[in-house]
């Protein structure tokens, strides 16, 4: 028998999985990883969990209204939208489905076998500093190129990096590990 | 849609009204929902002004990083040196926000940024040099990041779970933000006696208020005590092997200076700041101060 507490919380976590991300339309909040919980109180009310990607992420107050704004709109009364930031989102925690998304959208998704220092646990020792840029197996999203370049490590926003095909010669846009 | 001019646009209703912003239009608190409870023991005064302190350092970076918006030599250091601002402002706004939860004196991450004058900031002095060459930057960058990563991953075992959750995203975005200076270094050493000259000279502005990361306030040492903080007095031997790794893939040789104290014993971490922070904080302040009821 499923309770309806039990139904309740499935159509809760189907709306807010399929809020999208504000900067990143492409992906859900669940493709991105941030959305880490819904829950049903007793009482009807719905408490949505979700973190952070980096500390000054602006999207973050929008993502909270987007997604206040659909469970509100699906009939629920009491919603509340909690911050989590421990442990901290990894860039590793996007799906599968949100990386084959962001290909399909000419964004790199992120090589987690890079040697980006951010991407490693040092277990508590020192992060290591390195000089050259991070070794990372990309392709043009464009043309299947292996010949890219980095112009930089930041892009138009924290959580993406810029490279540049020397194949099609396009520029196109690296999501971050972290 | 069109409209007969752009303010018409700006001021039509948003067909969603008012249900867009169910969280008012101004900052929310970045640490919503957090537990937020103070471990048993620690001292609540301690706390938030240990939280000043790191918070402080990063607003004030923050707001010299923004001053390159516009008229940064190339548009993708522009965008660089933005986002890094944009990491450390959210990094100050959690830690502000600890700050005045703490405290109790119903002061928010606004009211501490924009309503203190500049003997209440708690950030070291060399923050607050001026910004507007490049050289001194990319100095003033990798000195701080080098000194805040050190810092932030040891602060991951904090025994305030505030401060070790944003301790341990903020360890991932300074990562980037010290490999972001270290690599301009090493072009800017590495490149013409020109570019080589600017960063000796922007090194020669920085270098002489390092020690000051390095004294260990009677706060921190307390906070040490309690589990709390890293004790700064022991980041020195990693800041030193990394700036020298550094200078040596630049073909650097870092400049002798002459150390510049404290005053009476104080530095910024006690609010005697340099004489350039007056002029940072009215522009940063001005605003707010006009009209304090201004939202954004």
């Amino acid at each position: 028998m499923v309770t309806r507490t039990e139904r309740d919380r499935t159509v809760a976590a189907e709306v807010a999985e399929s809020v999208t991300d504000p900067e990143l339309p492409m992906l859900t909040l669940a493709d991105l990883g941030v959305l880490r919980e819904v829950t049903v109180t007793d009482t009807g009310g719905v408490v949505v969990t979700i973190t952070p990607t980096y500390s000054g992420c602006p999207a973050l107050t929008e993502m909270r209204t987007d997604l206040h704004r659909g469970l509100t709109e699906a009939g629920y009364t009491d919603v509340r939208i909690r911050t989590e930031l421990s442990p901290p989102w990894s860039s590793s925690w996007i799906t599968e489905r949100g990386r084959r998304k962001l290909a399909e959208h000419g964004i790199h998704p992120p090589d987690e076998r890079s040697n980006a220092p951010a991407a490693r646990d040092t277990g508590g020792g020192p992060v290591p500093l390195t000089l050259e840029p991070p070794r990372r197996e990309i392709r043009c999203p464009r043309c299947d190129s292996n010949a890219t370049e980095r112009t930089s490590e930041f892009s138009a926003t924290a959580c993406k990096a810029l490279y540049r095909c020397l194949d099609c010669r396009e520029p196109f846009e690296y999501f971050k590990e972290i | 849609m069109s409209f007969d001019n752009a303010y018409e646009a700006i001021a039509e209703t948003h067909p969603e009204g008012d249900a867009r912003w169910a969280f008012g239009t101004g900052f929310d608190d970045p640490l919503s929902g957090v537990d937020t409870t103070v471990p048993a023991g620690v001292d609540t005064a301690d706390l938030a002004a240990y939280c000043l302190m790191l918070g402080d350092d990063a607003l004030i970076l923050s707001q010299r990083l923004t001053e390159w918006v516009t008229c940064a030599h190339e548009l993708e250091d522009e965008v660089a040196l933005a986002n890094i601002a944009l990491d450390l402002l959210g990094q100050a706004r959690m830690l502000l926000s600890r700050a005045g939860s703490v405290e109790g004196l119903d002061r928010d991450e606004d009211a501490l940024a924009y309503f203190r004058s500049e003997p209440e900031f708690r950030n070291v002095r060399l923050v607050e040099l001026p910004g507007g060459d490049f050289g001194r930057t990319i100095a003033a960058l990798l000195v701080l990041s080098t000194w805040r990563l050190a810092l932030l991953n040891r602060l991951v075992t904090s025994a305030d779970p505030v401060l070790s959750a944003i301790a341990a995203k903020a360890v991932k975005e300074v990562t980037y933000h010290r490999e972001y200076a270290a690599r301009w270094a090493v072009r800017l050493g590495d490149g013409t006696d020109y570019s080589a000259e600017r960063l000796r000279s922007g090194f020669a502005d920085v270098l002489p208020l390092v020690d000051e990361l390095f004294t260990g306030h009677a706060v921190e040492r307390r906070l040490v005590a309690a589990g709390v903080a890293v004790d700064s007095t022991e980041l020195r031997e990693e800041f030193d092997d990394v700036l020298a790794r550094v200078a040596e893939q630049a073909l650097l040789r870092l400049p002798e200076v002459n150390r510049v104290g404290s005053v009476g014993g104080l530095a910024g971490r006690d609010g005697v700041h340099t004489e350039h922070f007056g002029y940072l904080l009215a522009e940063m302040q001005s605003l707010a101060r006009a009209d304090p009821e201004a939202t954004w």
